[in-house]
């Protein structure tokens, strides 16, 4: 404890820059799921509703990014950072629900 | 199931949660966001599965191919549904001082994928003789 507080309120196990690459590694997910999205909606020539359903992904992702970045930003802001707010991850949650959604369209 | 209401409720307003209980170490709490961040990864996997399914086996009759991705997709649903909720109640639990909430939903996900894997196997079989 003493070894964290003598460097300047550093936490000797790094929990802060775990948890920003977890959310890295997370936004990695969305954007794995959302090129797999972009060819689904492309694959075969494209129609209009495929090109909605596409931007609609593309857009989820940024979303998320989005949320990502402010979580981000706010792990490195302040020791000891401050909890996730549950609307920021609610907000994480529903991108991945919505692109299930648009998915479930994109596959029937 | 008005827990579950409550919970849903706490997911949309983030004073609520500060409502009780102390302040835990922010290192418990940043172990819990991992863990509710890990769920969402194995989510967005399994909506990328759902989509690998319907692209990369075209020649598989609709039904199973829409079934299986649907199936996928549903998981996915649930999952990423429940890392939010399982995240408020642990994060509840910590501010209280109580036990961390213990889950079957591990379980259900595992014989899930383990039923849509021979579900595959399957698929593979009858494809390679027909």
């Amino acid at each position: 404890m003493s070894a964290g507080e003598a460097g300047a309120g550093r936490d000797p196990g790094l929990q802060p820059e775990r948890t920003r690459l977890a959310w890295r590694r997370t936004t990695l997910s969305a954007a794995v799921a959302t090129v797999l999205a972009v060819r689904a909606a492309l694959h075969g020539g494209a129609s209009a509703a495929g090109i909605v359903l596409c931007a609609l992904c593309c857009g989820l992702c940024l979303a998320f990014l989005r949320v990502a970045h402010l979580r981000i930003h706010a792990l490195a802001a302040g020791t000891p950072p401050p909890a996730l707010a549950p609307r920021h991850a609610t907000a994480a949650v529903l991108c991945a629900v919505a692109m299930a959604v648009c998915a479930a369209v994109l596959v029937v | 199931m008005s827990e579950f209401v409550r919970n849903i409720r706490l997911w949309f307003a983030p004073e609520r949660v500060r409502d009780e209980g102390g302040t835990p170490d922010y290192r418990f709490s940043l172990a819990n966001e991992r863990t509710f961040l890990a769920w969402l990864r194995t989510a967005l996997a399994l909506i990328g599965g759902g989509f690998a399914v319907d692209q990369f086996l075209p020649d598989l009759r609709w039904a199973w191919r829409v079934g299986l991705a649907l199936a996928l997709l549903a998981a996915g649903v649930l999952c990423s549904l429940r890392a939010v909720n399982h995240w408020v109640r642990c994060e509840r639990a910590m501010r209280r001082g109580e036990d961390l909430p213990a889950s079957r939903f591990p379980a259900l996900l595992s014989v899930v994928v383990a039923v849509v894997a021979v579900a595959m196997v399957l698929v593979v079989l009858v494809r390679g003789e027909g």
